[in-house]
């Protein structure tokens, strides 16, 4: 399967990262740096509450899910 | 694929990420939010309220708790064609804990949900790793879910149906205004999959308006695939602009592409969202809107949400911050109030309505409209 090779590639790639010693890594974006980054409008789920709702909704009525985060179960939607 | 496979590459990702080193991590805010949610469309009514706290119970652990309720009132296409309206509650709370150590935090949430005939429970574990200076987070997470399926006309009637969920998640600050973020989920399911209460459409000579129903059969097993991507941008004018794409596959040849385009923007204490999103999908292998006789294949379906469809959504969300993040107030260092409406379209390729009369295999395709709206109370404290 496909997910699994991408699994592979994942852990594999991790795995050179961590025996080349990356903990000196040096981070491209400074702290200093990340005043925008820091801004509420940046964040990538601001609102759970409202997204979580929202995900059920588009789940329980088309045949994808996931990728996005994970939902409750039931339905209603019969 | 097989679970067997991948936990060992899990437990050799984790074991990776361990010899990794970065700056200090953060648990999230205490917060609460009060929220009414109401979905009409499609003869269907649905509405309720849900309560989320948050709060840290000691400097390394946060706890969150969410009540939930639906409402239900239906009359939707499928009901009057082959069934009856009726009304339902459903009731679903969850409990969680983030625990963090160093730049490794660990969570676990156990959600249930109750219906009159579909009860759910699911237990959540993930771990999340801030690398590199806090530039990146690599989440790997899995879930376990237990469903029992019932049927209201029938009390003896019970199925069992068990999920389990594999993610990886990371996500990656590349500039200092550009963050993004990969996820990749893999769900297997086996057990009862069909909806007790629909049927399929055959043609039937034998009867007047030339067709019969008869009841679902869907395979017990169902493993699907989603990979979705996330870039968000910090414009010059304070404002921002995100993309996001979703592939998803399964093994019932459901294969989709969703995409979606949003900006924000703040304006005094209010702050504006627009979302457009696009979604288009293929059938299932054993759905048909009507087959050529009773019992023509091995499996069979006609829920709609498992035919070809496009579906388009517009957002309008506008959010006032009543209490300023700069003076707080009290106990409460932040609120605001929040309105939303999400306006859908759904339109199915190959999914007739049946309440209009036509030659067999005739009749128009179904379209449905629905409106999502929600309103919510947040309190930072």
């Amino acid at each position: 399967m496909r997910i699994d090779k991408v699994f592979a590639v994942i852990a594999t790639l991790t795995l050179a990262v961590a025996v080349s010693g990356c903990s000196n890594v040096e981070p491209w974006v400074k702290p200093y740096e990340r005043d925008n980054l820091a801004d509420p409008i940046m964040a990538l789920d601001s609102d759970p509450v409202y997204s979580s709702y929202l995900q059920h909704v588009y789940e329980a009525r088309e045949g994808a899910k996931g990728g996005e985060g994970a939902a409750g179960g039931g339905c209603g939607c019969n | 694929m097989m679970p067997g496979r991948t936990i060992p590459l899990l437990v050799l990702l984790f074991g990776n990420l361990l010899a990794l080193d970065a700056l200090a991590s953060v648990l999230p805010d205490d917060r609460s939010d009060v929220l009414y949610h109401r979905y009409e469309g499609g003869g269907v009514v649905i509405d309720g309220p849900s309560v989320l706290v948050r709060k840290k119970a000691t400097k390394n652990l946060s706890v969150v708790g969410n009540y939930y309720v639906d409402y239900v009132s239906s009359a939707s296409i499928d009901v009057v064609t082959t069934a009856s309206p009726y009304d339902e509650e459903r009731t679903q709370w969850s409990l969680g804990a983030d625990y963090l150590r160093g730049n490794t935090t660990l969570r676990v949430n156990y959600v249930s949900s109750e219906e009159s005939d579909y009860d759910a429970s699911t237990a959540a574990f993930s771990v999340s790793q801030d690398m590199f200076g806090q530039l990146t987070t690599l989440t790997l997470s899995y879930a376990y879910g237990d469903d029992v399926v019932g049927r209201s006309d029938d009390e003896t009637f019970e199925r069992t149906l068990k999920r389990q969920q594999y993610g990886i998640g990371l996500t990656q600050i590349l500039t200092k205004n550009l963050i993004t973020s990969l996820n990749i989920q893999t769900t297997t399911e086996e057990g009862y999959l069909n909806n007790p209460y629909r049927s399929v459409r055959f043609l039937d000579p034998n009867v007047d308006r030339g067709f019969s129903f008869e009841g679902e059969l869907y395979p017990n097993t169902r493993t699907s695939n989603a990979v979705g991507i996330r870039a968000r941008y910090f414009l010059p004018w304070r404002a921002a602009i995100e993309g996001e794409y979703r592939y998803f596959i399964d093994t019932w040849d459901i294969e989709s592409n969703t995409v979606s385009l949003s900006y924000i923007q703040p304006w005094r204490n209010f702050t504006f969202k627009l979302k457009a999103r696009y979604h288009d999908q293929t059938a299932a292998h054993f759905y048909s809107d009507l087959f050529p006789r009773s019992e023509a294949t091995n499996f069979r379906g006609r829920d709609k949400e498992l035919s070809p469809l496009q579906s388009y959504a517009f957002t309008l969300k506008g959010t006032y911050e009543f209490i300023d993040q700069n003076k707080g107030w009290g106990m409460f260092k932040k609120a605001s109030v929040t309105a939303a409406i999400d306006m859908l379209r759904f339109e199915y390729e190959d999914f007739r309505d049946l309440r209009v009369a036509a030659p067999v295999g005739e009749e128009p395709l179904y379209t449905m409209d629905s409106n999502v709206i929600q309103v919510f109370v947040s309190f930072w404290y």
